[in-house]
């Protein structure tokens, strides 16, 4: 195959995202399997700093886009600066990390360059030659392989943590700058500023041990059962995304890519079946113990002990014993 | 005010799926189909901006024909009509492939604000109504947990989630697609008399011939992305299952969370 792959990363206050990083390890380890060569690409206002950390990989340029209008990411603005020069130089592939902005731009940067999407790559593999790639589908209880048919720019955005960012190689690369052509009427969105959404009264990143529950457990009325244990335990009671949206807790406990990212010595999981947003926020646990009734849930993927059970009959239990040991 | 809002059927987040024989899909004839989580906050957005404003909610779906079901929801819900992509030609299709179709829907109904859910329970995506936004050439918004109209209904402030617990707040302009996140609102249920009611709401069927699509550009045929084979993920490591009734498996759980994993003294 020939064309490059460009690396569209994504960054904020001066600093790289994690996953721009776990991007370009992904960008090398495709280039490496397909015989072809990785740009990053940046977006921005005042971005030479992180231009030079970006030519610190192995890579072979940093094409740095440099617009006053780029200073705040907007889907319009990031669309309109890079589907010309993604027409005129046809790369192979445009890679960026699967983050929220990039699933706010990359669909209509793939629709603009008349590309294909494959969102949420986990990997990819060659099947009797054919390049597929691996990405979660139902909720990340299955994973499917996808293969792209036709020709054209195909677009992938990489899950967080599918790639690991210290595997990124490093090295030195040129920077080249350029300004797009850009006016205001581009942008189709006026960002008027940023809030944080919690006040973050508890902060679980400090929790030693954390007890979460998840959708399996039924309502607010039947929490009190999960606060004993929690009690018992030592624990911080968190929960996973449908619990907060339903109000049963309130949002500065919730785990996962829009929550907080936690990595205690001991992760509780209690009816929790394990999405992907919620395992990116708590996949770094050292111990992860599973109670859920469906034996197949993501969760006993990445849990040290699972327990396939009735979370109601499992909890009183555990507090049981907690109790007995404290005599 | 006429809002679009775009819903689609999943199999249900609590059902057990198996592998079809062929190993490209789920066996969709064992699992129950539920409204998309997501969507069902679109909608109740959607009822909202159309009771304030004395506008009107039309569902459009596109899906195997028991999509009207999931559509049925939504008229009882309070959209009043429903558009639907049943033809065989629509199905199958990837996000460029169904956002095409939907666009073209929406297009030949003329509206001033789409809304549908961020993302799917099934394919997830997370890109369709964005490229509907893209057919359309019209401003869209992903995640987004606050609308609010400003006076004119001519632009609306937003309020999009970000990583990390923050929000950007932002403006658009209308027409405009906004891809909402769940949590946004609290969904309302279907009252006896809107299910009632339900069942004289049209629910008006579009061919591509009807909206002047290509065949080859939707649908399976028109996707540029192809589903070879799902399969239970790989584990990165071996779980240790605990076995016996509740309170066998709570006694071991503990004493390997403290004799093994020493984690609890």
């Amino acid at each position: 195959m020939s064309g490059k792959i460009w690396v569209v990363v994504q960054h904020r206050d001066g600093k790289l995202h994690r996953g721009s990083r776990e991007a370009i390890a992904a960008g090398q380890a495709l280039a490496a399997e397909i015989g072809s060569a990785v740009e990053a690409v940046i977006l921005g206002s005042g971005v030479e700093s992180l231009a030079g950390e970006l030519a610190g990989f192995a890579i072979e340029s940093v094409r740095v886009l440099e617009h006053a209008l780029l200073a705040e990411y907007t889907p319009g603005g990031y669309v309109a600066a890079l589907a010309p020069l993604v027409r005129s130089h046809a790369p192979a592939f445009v890679i960026s990390p699967h983050t929220y902005q990039a699933a706010d731009f990359l669909p209509r940067l793939a629709q603009a360059a008349d590309g294909a999407l494959v969102p949420e790559a986990i990997g990819f593999l060659r099947v009797e030659g054919e390049l597929q790639w691996k990405r979660p589908v139902l909720g990340g209880k299955l994973h499917a392989r996808v293969r792209v048919k036709g020709e054209g720019v195909i677009f992938v955005s990489i899950q967080s943590g599918a790639f690991s960012a210290d595997s990124a190689k490093v090295g030195s690369a040129p920077i080249q700058r350029e300004a797009p052509a850009l006016d205001g009427s581009q942008l189709m969105r006026e960002v008027l500023g940023f809030e944080r959404a919690t006040t973050d009264q508890v902060d679980l990143t400090k929790a030693d041990i954390i007890v979460a529950v998840g959708r399996g457990v039924g309502g607010a009325d039947k929490l009190g059962p999960v606060e004993e244990l929690a009690r018992l335990i030592g624990g911080e009671i968190a929960a996973s995304r449908p619990v907060i949206d339903s109000g049963w807790l309130p949002r500065d406990r919730q785990v996962g890519s829009s929550g907080q990212t936690v990595a205690p010595k001991l992760y509780l999981a209690l009816g929790i079946s394990g999405a992907i947003q919620h395992l990116v926020g708590m996949k770094g646990s050292s111990v992860i113990a599973a109670v859920n009734k469906d034996a197949t849930a993501p969760i006993f993927k990445i849990a040290t002990y699972g327990c396939v059970g009735d979370l109601h009959e499992i909890v009183p239990a555990l507090s049981q014993v907690l109790r007995e040991r404290a005599g | 005010m006429k809002i679009a809002v775009c819903v689609k059927q999943v199999p249900d987040p609590e059902a057990r799926l198996r592998v079809n024989r062929e190993g490209t899909w789920i066996d969709e004839d064992e699992v129950p189909f539920v409204l998309n989580e997501s969507d069902e906050y679109a909608v109740e957005e959607g009822l909202r901006l159309a009771e304030s404003t004395g506008g009107e909610v039309v569902a459009f779906s596109l899906g195997p024909d028991r999509t009207r079901e999931a559509v049925r929801k939504v008229l009882a819900l309070g959209a009043a009509r429903a558009v639907v992509l049943t033809d065989p030609a629509f199905q199958g299709g990837d996000a460029m492939a169904t956002g095409r179709a939907l666009a073209a829907a929406i297009r030949k109904e003329g509206v001033d604000l789409v809304l549908a859910g961020s993302q799917s329970g099934d394919q997830g995506f997370a890109a369709t109504a964005s490229v509907i936004a893209g057919e359309l050439g019209w401003p869209h918004a992903w995640l987004v947990m606050g609308v609010e109209l400003e006076p004119g209904n001519a632009t609306m402030k937003i309020k999009r989630e970000m990583e990390g617990g923050v929000n950007e707040s932002s403006r658009l302009s209308l027409p405009a697609v906004i891809e909402v996140q769940a949590g946004i609102n609290h969904p309302r249920y279907a009252s006896l008399k809107g299910i009632m009611a339900a069942k004289k709401k049209e629910i008006a069927e579009r061919s591509p011939a009807d909206l002047g699509l290509d065949a080859a550009k939707i649908g399976r045929a028109g996707s540029r992305l192809e589903t070879v084979a799902v399969a239970l993920p790989e584990s990165g490591r071996e779980v240790v299952w605990i076995e016996g009734d509740a309170a066998a498996m709570a006694k071991a759980l503990i004493e390997k969370l403290q004799n093994e994993a020493r984690v609890l003294r």
